[in-house]
């Protein structure tokens, strides 16, 4: 085993995910205890023009024609025999839709230990985890062995994960990648025509406490008297009562305001994922030990239903001022 | 394979026997009153009298595939018209309403509230742990059964919203106030205390409702106490009407009616005076369901400066705030259906009335038509207190 | 076809949570359990396959305080078959050791397709289902939202971030995380679950000895520090809207 931090970078259609560069700064921080480099894992096909800007050490790229779109299969094999050879100190996975699909089977593969859901390291190098929708942090041991870990937003800054020097790309060869089980047979695009909120500055966002579909009326009322657009956390989404491209968190779009006022929303890591890099969050919940108020700069228990019609009423006496 | 026949006579037998009078639906003389004054018989594809038709022409079926009967708020308008004293609402829309939530045909807000019901015992989906949060800063401490290991005149059932609902919580602590002015000798369950179910029954749920009941007959044998006060008119009807058919039988009152019958110790403490105009809201489970129109006026005009008018629908005829018989979980849909809300319809006559306070004694009716009054941009014209709220303000 | 929908229960977090005195793990005296939310999605989403293309359902969890209402309410929903796996794993039990003990018991049940949730409130070591479908040696495919199955393979609906959906074709047999199924869970009246409590037998199956080997070492547990949390605006509805607008001047957006 070497000292060195592997980080997959996760990337969807000639993208890289923030939390792939947040993931570098993550590695960074862990490096700097076990003393190894930093090492970007890219897999992909005519794709290493991605790899430019990470701050890493080294970047290990495979290029594989079966890698050209995820799939859990191709990443499993890749990565196995990848983490096999080279056994590196740890390995660094987004907890995501593709990095939860891949860290756990290796884990059961190569019979590796796998810690998820880390937020940050402790200055030892302890990974710190949030679990119970965000109500509790665990502290692990780093086993002593080539440890899996997925990492959560909210601990380090995607930012500081980019570099202007390119760093030294090493290409690697790809394994057998025949007789796949799983297969990509096509791409859903979102539903459009609405609006993009990843680009809105003000977001209006409600979440299970608003109770019905006929509150979310009030919600409209205040982003039209404030000037931003109404988004909405999972539970609105999957009651049917706003449409997925209103969705905000891990499964929605990623959204950065200059404000975000969250509604009736508790703050669970996979919402928070989401708006987590809002300039200014403010919450209202009724529930004084909301994670949300974990997040937000400015919080308040007041009753929703009491509050915003208020501020609405307030905010329009002043557009008519 | 049951035949749509079979489906249809047990049906027809399930309505009979879901209450006493069930055979009067046998005498529906097809008159169409109860379709006339249900709030929202205009957009039920089958309202009450139709429903009837629909089950003697053996064509109930259809009906299942209908979702309108959802729109039903339980408000007992259409049994107390009816000339041949037809149970429609506990018997028949109640029953529909089973059949409907057994064959999944629920709206998903109300799946919400009963599954919350289910497992927390209160709709709202809260702790049930934190049941009495509320009474702890209340001031003396308030007797929660399980910590006082006494015996207790009173056990008040405080009921789901008075517990939680951050407006409700008001009319909560005011009552504590007054029954403690009193000198009265009571406790509450805390924790112990589930909902009461009633509204739960009437949104088609009686495995719930009874479950629920259950519950709350073992906390009952727990403890030692004379009578049970409620807070919420629903609660009382259950414990009064149908908790005895489960075998848990207990002496209930309204807070209404056990204030009044100490309305020579509580007048003297009335001292300050609310001037104001104020109008009634008959709750649909004190009134219509179980004739109390009496005792909270009574209050009401025991306290100094509140002149007493009535709305153009009162007593008998009070119309429903909407909140009732699964209401409460319904707004979205209902709204989606009507674009209309029975509370802006109630706000409207109590301006009309020409009160400045609309008084109530029910816990869903304060939200709701604080929220109405709102809506309707009428803010300064007029506020709704429930009559604990009222008599706490005035005792001061 | 087979399928088996596997869950877990977790802490309820609409009650407050508390650490033991050892500082390391959360406090069971206090714990409320309920299924895991996306563990319920995976059930309907059975449920579902069923009533639309005929299945055999199965339903199985841990032996805890809680599963009998589980396996009872999904067999009033249409399960076929519910389980529940005895062993002494309360508390202890990891995600690794989990899904080394229940392979063996899906090996019998000759499952063509598992579902379980996506992820779990508790998950510490990663999800049940990736290391449940690597130790069965079937091809794991999370974060779906969407099941058909075609001639001896699943069509799944992958979700990505921003409402991006990915059709995955997984041979079976295949282990399936589920996020959301195509439908909410579906309420079930209390009847009828009283009903399934008379009419279905809940079978017990053993669980093999627990390996925790995989999973982590909590060295420490913790509540988040209070020392991040919000500016907490007091006052009436009126007093804090007044506060916000002056907020938001401050911030520039009016």
């Amino acid at each position: 085993m070497n000292q060195d931090i592997y980080v997959v970078i996760e990337h969807l259609r000639g993208q890289v995910a923030d939390i792939s560069y947040l993931m570098l700064v993550g590695a960074r921080a862990l490096a700097q205890t076990t003393g190894g480099e930093v090492i970007a894992v890219l897999l992909g096909h005519d794709a290493q023009g991605l790899a430019n800007n990470m701050a890493a050490n080294k970047v290990l790229y495979v290029d594989h024609p079966a890698l050209a779109e995820f799939t859990s299969d191709a990443y499993q094999k890749t990565l196995a025999g990848l983490i096999r050879e080279r056994e590196p100190r740890a390995v660094l996975f987004a907890s995501s839709s593709i990095g939860a699909d891949v860290s756990g089977v290796l884990s059961a593969r190569l019979n590796l230990p796998l810690i998820s859901s880390c937020q940050s390291f402790s200055a030892d190098g302890r990974p710190i985890s949030q679990i119970c929708g965000g109500k509790i942090m665990a502290e692990s041991d780093l086993p002593d062995t080539t440890t899996l870990l997925t990492m959560i937003p909210g601990g380090y800054k995607p930012e500081e994960g980019q570099s202007g020097k390119a760093p030294e790309i090493i290409k690697m060869e790809a394994p057998s990648l025949d007789n796949l089980r799983v297969t990509l047979k096509q791409y859903i695009e979102p539903e459009a025509g609405d609006v993009d909120i990843s680009k809105e500055p003000i977001i209006i966002s409600v979440g299970r406490g608003i109770q019905n579909q006929d509150n979310i009326e009030i919600a409209e009322e205040l982003a039209k008297a404030l000037g931003g657009v109404v988004a909405a956390s999972r539970p609105v989404v999957d009651q049917g009562w706003m449409s997925t491209s209103r969705l905000v968190g891990k499964s929605g779009k990623k959204v950065k305001p200059k404000i975000y006022l969250a509604l009736g929303i508790s703050g669970a890591p996979e919402h928070v994922e989401g708006m987590g890099e809002s300039e200014v969050i403010i919450a209202i919940n009724t529930d004084t030990n909301a994670p949300i108020f974990n997040v937000a700069k400015y919080g308040t228990t007041i009753d929703l239903f009491d509050l915003v019609p208020a501020l609405t009423e307030k905010l329009r006496e002043i557009k008519k001022a | 394979m049951i035949t749509t026949e079979a489906v249809e006579r047990s049906f027809y037998d399930k309505v009979l026997a879901a209450t006493p009078d069930g055979e009067q639906l046998r005498v529906c003389l097809e008159c169409g009153n109860c379709s006339g004054i249900c709030p929202f018989g205009y957009l039920m594809t089958y309202p009450p009298s139709r429903l009837i038709a629909m089950i003697r022409a053996n064509r109930f079926n259809k009906v299942l595939e209908t979702d309108t009967v959802w729109m039903c708020v339980s408000c007992y308008a259409c049994t107390a018209v009816c000339p041949s004293k037809i149970p429609l609402t506990f018997g028949l829309m109640t029953s529909v309403k089973e059949e409907l939530l057994l064959a999944g045909n629920v709206p998903a807000e109300l799946q919400t509230a009963l599954a919350n019901s289910q497992r927390y015992g209160n709709p709202q989906g809260e702790s049930p742990r934190k049941r009495a949060d509320w009474a702890k800063d209340v001031k003396p401490d308030i007797a929660i059964m399980a910590q006082a290991k006494k015996q207790v005149d009173v056990l008040w059932f405080v009921g789901d919203y008075p517990s939680y609902h951050p407006r409700v919580l008001s009319t909560t602590k005011a009552l504590a106030k007054v029954l403690n002015a009193l000198g009265v000798d009571f406790g509450i369950l805390g924790p112990d205390e589930s909902s009461d179910g009633d509204s739960q029954r009437l949104s088609g749920e009686r495995g719930l409702f009874e479950m629920l009941a259950e519950k709350n007959g073992k906390a009952f044998g727990k403890y030692q106490f004379n009578k049970i006060i409620t807070t919420d008119p629903h609660a009382y009807n259950a414990i009064k009407n149908e908790y005895p058919q489960l075998g848990i039988s207990y002496p209930v009152q309204h807070f209404t009616e056990y204030l009044v019958e100490r309305l020579e110790q509580l007048k003297p403490m009335l001292k300050r005076e609310v001037k104001a105009k104020v109008t009634y809201h008959d709750p649909c489970y004190l009134g219509r369901a179980n004739g109390i129109f009496d005792q909270p006026r009574a209050l009401l005009e025991a306290i100094p400066g509140v002149e007493l008018v009535e709305m153009a629908h009162n007593h008998a005829n009070s119309l429903c705030c909407g909140g009732g018989g699964g209401g409460m979980w319904l707004d979205g849909f209902q709204w989606e259906k009507a674009h209309a809300r029975m509370s802006e319809w109630r706000i409207q006559e109590a301006v009309k009335s020409g009160a400045n306070i609309l008084a109530v004694a029910c816990p869903y009716e304060t939200p709701r038509f604080e929220d109405a009054v709102k809506s309707l941009n009428i803010g300064g014209q007029l506020i709704v207190k429930d009559i604990a709220e009222l008599l706490a303000e005035s005792i001061g | 076809m087979n399928i088996v929908a596997l869950f877990k229960l977790v802490p309820d977090l609409v009650e407050e949570l508390e650490i033991d005195q050892n500082g390391t793990a959360l406090n069971t005296d206090f714990l409320r359990l309920i299924i895991n939310e996306f563990d319920d999605h995976a059930i309907e989403q059975a449920i579902l396959l069923k009533e639309r293309s005929g299945a055999r359902v199965s339903v199985l969890g841990p032996d805890i305080e809680g599963a009998d209402d589980v396996l009872y309410t999904a067999a009033s929903k249409g399960a076929d078959q519910v389980i529940k796996l005895t062993g002494d794993f309360q508390g202890k039990a990891n995600n690794h050791a989990m899904a080394r003990a229940v392979a063996s018991t899906l090996k019998e049940l000759q499952a063509d397709l598992i579902l379980t949730g996506v992820q779990a409130n508790t998950d510490l070591d990663g999800s049940m289902g990736a290391l449940l479908a690597e130790y069965l040696d079937m091809p794991y495919v999370g974060y779906v939202s969407g099941v058909n199955t075609v001639d001896g393979k699943v069509v799944a609906r992958k979700e990505y971030p921003g409402g991006l959906v990915a059709e995955m074709e997984i041979k079976l047999p295949a282990v399936l995380g589920i996020q959301a199924a195509e439908q909410p869970p579906r309420y079930v009246a209390v009847s009828k679950v009283r009903q399934a409590m008379k009419t279905a037998t809940i079978e017990e199956r053993p669980l093999a000895e627990a390996d925790l080997s995989g999973g982590s070492t909590i060295h420490r547990m913790f509540k988040p520090e209070a020392g991040t949390r919000a500016e907490m605006i007091e006052g009436s509805a009126d007093e804090v809207a007044a506060r916000l607008v002056g907020i938001f001047k401050e911030i520039g957006v009016l």
